[in-house]
């Protein structure tokens, strides 16, 4: 217990310490990264470099060769072998996906919704897959994860086709207040809901608040294996938007007058975060933070352009997904924190270091 | 053991819920017919502008208020006459109905006006401040501050008469903590916000994991009070409450001039002769306490703070002295309904009134949303 909390302290407290003591620098003369060749190559090597030590370190010690050879040369009889081919290499997988899901689809809901708290959770997608996946264990006594893939997916699109419609209402569209409004209301509403069955019925309760927290450990992967043509597509759509969401961001007036048809393109990028949060929520549970905090941290790297920003996203946000994940698989062996827990608490440093650190542009 | 068979609502309670809810959507659409007038007031050197409306509407607000508190002390779960339900309330402190009325439903009904008041003009405070609909209490961070020591205490199986002390060390010492780390030359909106969202995550985190780790009966109990509930809540509470109101009102009522010299921009308010570091700190301080104090109270009950602001906005425009006490009105109004609501009806299972600020609520804010759409 004393080691959890040196270690998250130590993780906590010293990038704020750093942002604290780098006060005189500060860069007014545009943004951090400008190499974007050289800045993509380093994110990516990253990548592979969390997806290596994912696949190394775990509660069972096994040696880097016992790695290599799981991958390339499979032993079915060696223990190490099996542990990282069934278990570490899908949640890899699995980490891999969702991250880069969150990390995009905040990335284009901060973009259409020109508000820096807009989060994928803000247009109620979280709260829709936690409503689907609460009333399913309390009225169904649904208690398998392969069974909360499908209620996670499709109540996290419901509520935010739901939000969508209701900011729809009155004229001028879904603009971008009422969008945020919207989903405020009614994640709220299902938040009311979902929290009425938590405390009123114990096991409902017991059973949902290990989903709540948010993990990518033993999921359904069969399940989620069908999901994964959806993401690569959104993804992609979402990332080949970038440019249309840089003309938006401009406002609303002189994207109109630049000929671009605002509403087409709300909704394209609405369907895009529909289906990567779906995916995502699916996936790991409501894991809140990587959406708000990736698109944040990268435009503070490579100021307020979306291509980049969206590209950035998608290399970044698997990153402190999988790194937090990790974490969470040595810091308590042999049990494990939950990823959910694990990304809030070792990202949020980093967001509070780089908001003070770096210049900051507007959503 | 499934609850939705005994906790479905009676067709009379769901019709006087009903009726509430038509009731103040007429309100509502009276408050349009007042034309939009405003007097000057002058004494000596003393004077001040008042618009027609915001008087009116807060007086409507207090006639609402005073109907709910005669209504909120006659029903209940032991049935009393109404004669000698407001009698026992007023001024008989003999009668046999003491103490249900004195002990148990007063104080409660005191409370939840108290604390509406509290989350309302706090969440008005912030959201003005960083001028951002989508600010409150709760989403930078405050109520959770407050929520991760109460939070530890229940689940840990603390003494549970310091929850309320913790709970509101808790939400100033992140509120500080917020605001040295988006210090830097000056307190910058968009800073706060962010840094907000991480301390919030960091605490979020904390809670959760503190959720995992206990056994589910003590998890139980950490989840009813981070939902918001009045239970319980004694006359000791509404002194606590109305004293932290008598101090913090008339601060941030004054200092509405002042927010509204900051809303120009920063180079505007400095350009005026407008310390603006100092104002903002001292609005952002009264807002804190305020939010603090009822979190200390009640809970983190967070949609009053996040939906009344939006609500009084969109009936009187943007902030003033006028508006912050209408919001404040309004507050209590909201929590009240919600908390009555709430005891009565799924009776006999008594919901958290968090629960219902947010079930009722929001389609009650999407109508003022549609109506104020329409409206432009």
């Amino acid at each position: 217990m004393i080691t959890i909390a040196l270690i998250f302290s130590a993780i906590t407290i010293a990038p704020i310490l750093a942002g604290l003591l780098s006060n005189r620098r500060d860069k007014e003369t545009g943004p951090f990264i400008t190499n974007h060749i050289l800045g993509l190559t380093v994110s990516l090597i990253l990548v592979i470099v969390i997806v290596l030590i994912s696949l190394r370190f775990g509660s069972l010690e096994i040696t880097w060769r016992t790695a290599w050879n799981a991958i390339f040369n499979y032993d079915t009889t060696n223990q190490g072998q099996i542990v990282v081919r069934e278990l570490r290499l899908p949640r890899t997988i699995l980490g891999l996906a969702a991250g880069s899901c969150l990390a995009v689809a905040g990335a284009l809901t901060q973009g259409i919704t020109r508000n820096p708290l807009g989060a994928p959770g803000i247009l109620g997608v979280n709260a829709g897959a936690a409503f689907a996946i609460v009333t399913a264990i309390y009225a169904a006594d649904i208690v398998s994860p392969e069974g909360y893939v499908w209620f996670a997916f499709f109540g996290a699109a419901g509520a935010s086709i739901l939000v969508y419609f209701i900011a729809q209402f009155g004229g001028g569209g879904a603009t971008p207040v009422k969008l945020a409004l919207a989903g405020v209301v009614i994640t709220a509403l299902l938040g009311g809901w979902t929290t009425s069955l938590l405390i009123l019925d114990l096991e409902t309760l017991d059973e949902a608040r290990f989903w709540l927290a948010g993990s990518i450990a033993s999921r359904g992967t069969d399940e989620i294996a069908v999901l994964f043509p959806v993401i690569v597509i959104a993804l992609f759509l979402g990332i080949s938007l970038g440019n249309q969401i840089n003309i938006l961001s401009l406002g609303e007036d002189i994207a109109i007058s630049l000929g671009q048809r605002i509403t087409t393109i709300r909704i394209a990028a609405g369907i895009v975060i529909i289906l990567l949060c779906g995916s995502a929520v699916a996936i790991a549970g409501p894991i809140a933070f990587v959406g708000l905090a990736i698109p944040h941290m990268v435009r503070s790297l490579v100021g307020p352009n979306y291509r980049w920003i969206l590209l950035y996203s998608l290399f970044l946000g698997p990153c402190l997904l999988l790194g937090a994940d990790v974490i969470g698989r040595l810091v308590v062996r042999p049990t494990e924190l939950q990823v959910g827990i694990v990304t809030a608490a070792a990202g949020a440093p980093f967001l509070i270091y780089l908001v003070r650190f770096t210049k900051l542009s507007d959503v | 053991m499934h609850y939705l068979a005994i906790t479905t609502p009676t067709l009379q309670r769901s019709l006087t819920v009903l009726a509430g809810i038509c009731l103040t959507i007429l309100l509502i659409q009276l408050a349009d017919r007042i034309q939009p007038r405003s007097y000057t007031f002058r004494w000596k050197n003393i004077s001040s502008r008042f618009q027609l409306r915001v008087i009116w509407m807060s007086l409507g607000a207090i006639i609402v208020i005073t109907i709910l508190v005669g209504v909120g002390l006659i029903v209940g779960d032991y049935p009393i006459p109404a004669s000698k339900a407001i009698a026992t309330a007023l001024w008989d402190r003999n009668g046999e109905y003491d103490f249900i009325v004195n002990s148990l439903r007063f104080p409660r009904i005191i409370v939840a006006i108290l604390a509406g008041m509290c989350f309302a003009s706090s969440g008005l405070i912030f959201q003005s401040l960083i001028n951002n609909p989508l600010v409150s209490p709760d989403i930078i961070g405050i109520n959770s501050g407050a929520a991760v020591l109460a939070v530890a205490i229940l689940a840990a199986g603390g003494n549970i008469a310091y929850l309320p002390y913790a709970a509101f060390l808790g939400a100033l010492l992140t509120a500080a903590l917020i605001y040295l780390l988006s210090w830097k030359r000056g307190i910058s909106a968009t800073r706060l916000v962010l840094v907000g969202i991480g301390i919030n995550a960091v605490l979020g985190a904390i809670i959760t994991y503190i959720t995992i780790k206990y056994p589910i009966e003590r998890v139980v109990a950490a989840a009813r009070w981070q939902a918001g509930t009045l239970f319980g809540a004694t006359w000791d509470d509404a002194r606590t409450l109305s004293i932290g109101l008598l101090l913090l009102l008339p601060p941030a009522f004054f200092l509405t001039t002042r927010l509204r010299i900051l809303q120009l921009g920063d180079e505007t308010a400095i350009t005026i002769g407008s310390k603006i570091e100092r104002d903002r700190l001292a609005l952002l301080a009264v807002a804190s306490l305020l939010a603090a104090l009822a979190v200390s109270v009640v809970g983190p009950l967070g949609f009053v703070a996040l939906i009344v602001p939006q609500a009084a906005r969109l009936l009187l425009g943007s902030i003033t002295g006028g508006v912050l006490i209408f919001t404040a009105l309004l507050g209590g109004f909201f929590l009240l309904g919600a908390d009555l609501i709430a005891q009565r009806l799924f009776a006999p299972v008594m919901l958290p009134a968090g629960v219902i600020t947010a079930t009722f609520g929001g389609p009650y804010f999407l109508y003022l949303l549609a109506r104020y759409n329409r409206a432009n």
